[in-house]
């Protein structure tokens, strides 16, 4: 009703006299958006335009092309009638047109000359009306919802305390349930058609829980017995079943209801065995309801692998073999074979089974009910558009290859599409996240506190998360990009609810863009790194320890160009490439060594406490002989703790340090000190001039 | 001339309509907006042409209008002629030429009404 206020209803308008439309238009428009068609097919347009958000249509019944009375019909056939009220405007005032009209599905009729209290007045009747009809289709839905769900709590409870009294281990009636419910479905699916509604396997799947509510009556000490039982004891314990059917036939009121009627059976009859060996009236075959045939045979695997106080769990295969070897009782070869059949589902589900789940499930069969209801016609359309939403929503996600997620906090439980959870092999809901272990071997622990953390910070105006992070998804680590929405509450304060959001693939691009930043950022002959990355990372590292000890060191090879010119450019390039890799293997893994020329190269690194071995034991590694060439290498180094820590004066130091070493011969190196300092103001750093036999850094190919 | 002497001219009920749209400004409106409206001429087209099953569609619309707009004589003569031509047959010619005549009326009383209004 609320919604009323809020947005003017839409109504349409259908008459072929203008001057008809504009009359009622004028008596409605202040509180309506109006819409008008002058002929019943452009009505009919206009109702599939506007669909649900239509609330009223006002229909002529004389136009042309297609009159009133076609439109009824095809809003019949289109099943629209049942959502959108009809108010019948004419001036026909024939008991017959009006009979027929309402026939049909009109709600009112409204008769010219328009007086235009009543004109309004209806109109804001109807659409009260059918608002409040649509509400309460919604509460009941709610109340059904609510109401199943607490009557399986209730059944849950108690089974629970039966549980709780055997000593077990509160997962039997949850595995018991689970299996009933597989093995129904499996046997629906075996020749001679389905043998039981989709309501009909529930309702046993429920009842099941009731199994062993007898023993409730049965003495502790008999009940928790770890060793055997006495032959009197053994029969104490059997009265379980008639004691459980004698409980559930002296209820009081419900002796009628199937609930009651299949866990009176199931109580019963669930120690039967098909060759007629069971217990209490020893049935045979057929005679055993197939109710209590499944729920024994659930009842055998989970106490096969159950650990008991009489017995230790055995495994789900061994499990299953003995029960097919008939060690474990008789029972229906067709059941067998479902059983066989299941084998690989059965452990899934067992584990998979939990009380969302349920909820889920129940959710889904009102669902099923109502849209099958046709007493509630108003609900009709509104599942249809629902399910078409549905539908289309699963259909576009598959497409966008995206894994698609909805994360709801309270109760905690994330949800994903049908495609998403396909291929990340997940069940389509995952409650309690933080804790699985499916979802935390894709994602990580501390990435998915931090993931949440972020959303937990948004607000409801800026609600908008994104980052990059790696998935474990089907065995293999690829970057995504999560993108997600947090939904905020609209009281004050706002509530965090959860959020809604999707992971990109983007590791192919991801990938691309690592390369492609590497290969700007390295030298194509060396692979060593370029001058321009060098020196960002140096300056990084730089900045975060302010105080390490760095030493930064230059060098050339003396007498390049005359082997460059000598032995050709080939040769030239070869013995860069060779020296690279010397120099790479020399190095340590945190050292960084680049090519900043021609034949210039670069190395920082960090030292303890001095620097001398470490540069003494590079420059030896690097001296040597190349095919038949002698390298020979001038090397300048600067150290931080003489220079400081600025990148260019550090540079500028070993650079002058390097021309000091090229004036006093070559081949050695040496640690810039005060004394080069000199040299700074003739020589810059990246043009050298006029050195002899050395090329200028232009002339250099780089 | 005020709108209830134009209605007096036209042959219409003033308090009629007054009592339905509640507004003058509103009637007034749909008064000076009927000449323009098509379904008179939709009318005569279609006896013309004897399509009757048009000619219907046209009384039955002019009909409709003049109910709203409390047009008493020609709501009568147009509505005769509509129930004339319901069974798709040719109606008395007598009836079409009353319409004319009333329409003509009505038409005159509006014109006049609406010259005389401030522009």
């Amino acid at each position: 009703m609320e919604q009323l206020q809020k947005q003017p209803s839409t109504l349409l308008i259908a008459d072929d006299s203008e001057m008809n439309r504009a009359i009622l238009a004028d008596m409605l428009g202040g509180e309506y958006t109006i819409v008008e068609a002058e002929n019943g097919q452009e009505a009919l347009e206009q109702i599939q335009i506007l669909g649900p958000k239509l609330s009223l249509v006002l229909l002529d019944i004389v136009m042309p092309v297609l009159d009133g009375f076609g439109v009824l019909t095809e809003m019949n056939r289109e099943g629209w009638i049942e959502d959108i009220p009809v108010i019948m405007i004419s001036a026909e005032r024939g008991a017959e047109q009006i009979e027929r009209a309402y026939a049909l599905g009109a709600t009112d009729f409204i008769s010219r000359p328009f007086d235009a209290l009543i004109v309004h007045k209806r109109v804001v009747n109807t659409i009260l009306l059918y608002a409040k009809q649509k509400q309460l289709v919604g509460m009941v839905a709610q109340q059904m919802y609510e109401k199943e769900q607490q009557s399986s709590l209730m059944i849950e409870i108690l089974s629970h305390i039966v549980e709780f009294r055997n000593g077990e281990s509160g997962l039997h009636i949850r595995h018991v349930r689970a299996f009933t419910d597989l093995l129904l479905n499996r046997l629906n699916e075996k020749e001679g058609g389905p043998r039981f509604t989709s309501s009909e396997i529930s309702v046993i799947s429920t009842a099941s829980a009731l199994h062993d509510i007898g023993k409730i009556s049965i003495p502790e000490g008999i009940l928790n017995k770890p060793g055997k039982l006495t032959p009197e004891e053994f029969e104490r314990m059997k009265a379980h079943t008639t004691i459980g059917a004698q409980m559930l036939a002296e209820l009081p009121i419900y002796q009628e209801h199937p609930l009651i009627r299949a866990a009176y059976e199931i109580c019963r009859w669930h120690h039967e065995r098909y060759d007629g060996s069971g217990y209490p009236d020893g049935l045979k075959g057929g005679e055993i309801p197939i109710s209590a045939q499944v729920v024994a045979l659930a009842d055998v695997y989970d106490a096969l692998t159950s650990q008991r106080v009489y017995k230790a769990a055995l495994s789900h295969e061994e499990s299953i073999r003995m029960i097919l070897a008939g060690e474990c009782g008789a029972f229906d070869p067709l059941l067998l074979k479902c059983l066989s059949e299941l084998d690989g589902d059965i452990y899934d589900a067992l584990r998979r089974e939990d009380p969302f789940q349920t909820g889920q499930q129940n959710l889904h069969s009102v669902v099923e009910a109502l849209s099958q209801n046709k007493d509630l016609p108003v609900s009709r359309r509104t599942l249809q558009l629902l399910e078409h939403e549905r539908v289309r929503h699963d259909f576009f996600a598959a497409l966008s290859n995206e894994i698609q997620f909805e994360f709801t906090s309270s109760p905690s439980v994330v949800t994903f599409t049908p495609f998403s959870a396909q291929k990340l092999g997940f069940p389509e809901e995952i409650p309690d996240p933080a804790h699985d272990p499916r979802l935390l071997a894709a994602m990580d622990k501390p990435l998915l506190y931090h993931f949440s953390d972020l959303l937990r910070g948004t607000s409801p105006g800026q609600p908008v998360v994104k980052f990059d992070c790696r998935l474990n998804i089907g065995g293999e680590k690829r970057w995504h990009r999560l993108l997600a929405r947090a939904t905020w509450s609209g009281d004050e304060p706002p509530r965090y609810l959860g959020a809604i959001g999707k992971a990109v693939d983007i590791h192919d691009s991801r990938l691309q863009m690592d390369t492609l930043t590497r290969i700007a950022s390295t030298d194509p002959l060396t692979g060593l790194f370029n001058h321009a990355s060098a020196r960002k990372r140096i300056e990084t590292r730089l900045q975060e320890r302010p105080d390490g000890h760095f030493a930064l060191a230059i060098f050339d090879l003396d007498f390049f160009k005359s082997a460059n010119d000598s032995r050709g450019h080939l040769f030239g390039d070869r013995l860069l490439a060779y020296l690279a890799r010397t120099l790479r293997r020399t190095v340590r893994g945190g050292d960084i060594v680049a090519r900043v020329g021609g034949d210039e190269f670069l190395i920082f690194l960090e030292y303890k406490s001095v620097p001398e071995a470490a540069i003494g034991r590079i420059f030896s590694a690097l001296t040597g002989q190349y095919e038949d060439f002698s390298i020979s290498l001038s090397m300048g180094v600067a150290c931080t703790d003489r220079v400081g820590t600025d990148y260019d004066t550090l540079f500028h130091a070993a650079d002058n340090a390097l021309y000091a070493v090229k004036r006093s011969g070559r081949g050695k190196y040496l640690f810039y000190d005060e004394t080069m300092r000199d040299t700074l103001s003739n020589i810059s750093p990246i043009v050298r001039e006029g050195e002899g036999e050395e090329p200028t850094k232009e002339d250099r190919p780089t | 001339m005020t709108l209830k002497e134009c209605y007096d001219a036209l042959g219409g009920s003033y308090d009629d309509v007054m009592g339905r749209l509640r507004s003058e400004g509103l009637v007034q409106k749909f008064v000076l907006k009927f000449p323009s409206d098509p379904s008179f001429q939709l009318l005569e087209d279609s006896l013309a042409a004897e399509n009757w099953p048009e000619a219907f569609r046209g009384a039955h619309t002019l009909k409709g209008v003049c109910q709203n707009l409390s047009f008493t004589a020609l709501y009568r003569s147009s509505a005769a002629l509509c129930e004339a031509l319901r069974d798709g047959a040719a109606p008395d010619p007598a009836l079409a030429v009353q319409v004319a005549a009333d329409y003509r009326r009505t038409a005159d009383a509006i014109g006049v009404y609406g010259s005389q209004l401030p522009k």
